[in-house]
């Protein structure tokens, strides 16, 4: 079966497909660490609207989580990307200046992002909510100000909590990426879909995005691994 | 609670300038299209939750119990599953074996050939087979936590390996992976607008169809949102009630 490939597709220079498929798998990777980011950052604001947030804030979080979790990624991309750029346009046009293009990388790493900060939301306010009141309580005794507190002992404290949650996340952000190339991101998937049309060689090429997409995942499990070990030094161990 | 009332007031106005103030002519057009779309939907996504579960208990039961190779096989294919994309799945086996089964004058002869010729087998197998690996996990997990005691008191009664199976494996690990199975379901629903990419003309292949016609960019995205919110809606409720009814498996 396998002397049926034509191996050379894959080469790394002009004829073959192998630097645009490279090229495409960094990509991926960039927007899925930069939606991750944003997501862990959009997390911390939801998970802190969600607990400690007054009720109309908490009503908003909870609607977003809600809206999130409900509506399959690709319609809610779909939404984020069209309300994204026509709010950015309205908003240059308002100041006067000329619509601009937002560059595929930033409306891409925005999207995931929004959708990673809704199931972040709900993994950072469980383990938030893991962290013994009493050591929370006991920062505020000492007089530190709530960010002191959040910066010196809640998140120190929670983290070990979040990691698997945000271990799990990270795998679906690098999965989501794929998503983006209905939108017509060029990351690795639509790299792949426009070189396997042009050579009609389709198991080849998904087969190969599919070991780097599968590359990433072990590696990253790994190096999640190592973290979590890390993080719960002197936790008892887990149930 | 006052802050209900106004964010409800607030609710109300927003739906009533979306109703009144966008354009919704086109909507008596395409409703027999929607509904058509939405039963291609939830006819996915039960065929494929079916057949994804009936092949999940397999790949849980052999990763806990069975021989090493059938071990190895059904975690290298939960591994391979979960590690990439479902798009990438999907189109590798719609344009991939779509291409191949072309190649073969047999297949192409066969009484098989109208149903491959059309898109939905793919999506469908796609599905069942992202299911049952991701359920698959869940399942190892489920019959690995089966507390040890009760299958040796099976064995002790003289039940036969089937018969403790049946009896008393599967019902108990069925329980154990009731709860999470509610999430993975919620994500199945989720996951099949991708088959609109492989021209399924599900809900999203019609709602897109209905921008493209139309041109307008909002109305038929709020649409789409609103009915799978409700369908999450109602699928959570049910599970949930469904739930209740089991007695829990912990």
């Amino acid at each position: 079966m396998f002397d049926a490939f034509d191996f050379s597709l894959l080469a790394l220079t002009s004829p073959g497909w192998g630097g645009a498929l490279l090229a495409g798998f960094l990509r991926s990777v960039e927007l899925a660490a930069g939606g991750y980011l944003l997501g862990i950052v959009i997390g911390l604001l939801g998970a802190t609207a969600k607990l400690y947030g007054g009720r109309v804030l908490r009503d908003i979080a909870e609607l977003y989580t809600l809206l999130i979790r409900a509506v399959p990624e690709l319609v809610l991309m779909l939404l984020f990307y069209y309300v994204g750029t026509d709010l950015l346009n309205k908003l240059m046009a308002t100041l006067g200046r000329e619509g601009i293009d937002i560059d595929g990388l930033s409306a891409g790493i925005l999207v995931i992002g929004l959708v990673q900060g809704g199931y972040a939301t709900e993994v950072i306010r469980g383990a938030i909510r893991a962290v013994p009141p009493g050591q929370i309580e006991a920062a505020q005794a000492f007089g530190m100000s709530p960010l002191k507190v959040l910066r010196r002992v809640t998140l120190p404290a929670m983290t070990p909590h979040a990691l698997p949650g945000m271990a799990n996340l990270w795998m679906i952000a690098t999965k989501d990426t794929a998503l983006l190339a209905v939108i017509g991101f060029s990351e690795l998937t639509l790299v792949t879909k426009q070189a396997a049309a042009a050579t009609r060689e389709y198991f080849l090429f998904f087969a190969a995005a599919g070991l780097l997409y599968l590359a990433l995942t072990l590696i990253s499990n790994l190096g999640l691994r190592w973290l979590e070990r890390r993080a719960r030094r002197g936790l008892p161990a887990a149930a | 609670m006052p802050h209900r009332l106004a964010l409800a007031a607030l609710a109300l106005a927003a739906l009533a300038a979306i109703l009144t103030q966008m354009d919704w002519t086109w909507l008596p057009a395409y409703l027999p299209k929607i509904g058509h779309g939405l039963l291609v939907t939830l006819t996915l996504l039960g065929s494929s939750i079916a057949a994804g579960l009936a092949l999940a208990l397999p790949l849980g039961a052999v990763q806990v119990a069975g021989p090493a190779p059938l071990r190895w096989l059904a975690a290298g294919f939960c591994t391979v599953i979960r590690g990439t994309p479902l798009l990438l799945q999907l189109w590798l086996i719609y344009y991939g074996l779509g291409a191949l089964f072309a190649q073969f004058p047999e297949i192409r002869g066969s009484w098989l050939w109208p149903y491959l010729r059309q898109a939905w087998p793919y999506g469908f197998l796609t599905l069942a087979l992202s299911f049952a690996a991701y359920e698959g996990e869940v399942m190892r997990g489920a019959f690995a936590g089966v507390p040890r005691g009760e299958l040796e008191a099976a064995r002790a009664f003289g039940m036969s390996p089937p018969k403790v199976f049946r009896r008393v494996w599967l019902p108990r690990a069925m329980h154990r992976a009731l709860p999470t199975l509610a999430g993975e379901i919620i994500l199945q629903l989720k996951a099949t607008p991708l088959v609109a990419t492989i021209t399924v003309t599900d809900l999203y292949a019609v709602i897109t169809r209905v921008r493209q016609d139309t041109y307008l960019t909002y109305e038929p995205l709020l649409l789409l949102i609103a009915i799978y919110l409700c369908l999450s809606g109602t699928l959570t409720l049910l599970l949930r009630w469904m739930e209740g009814r089991v007695p829990s498996g912990r």
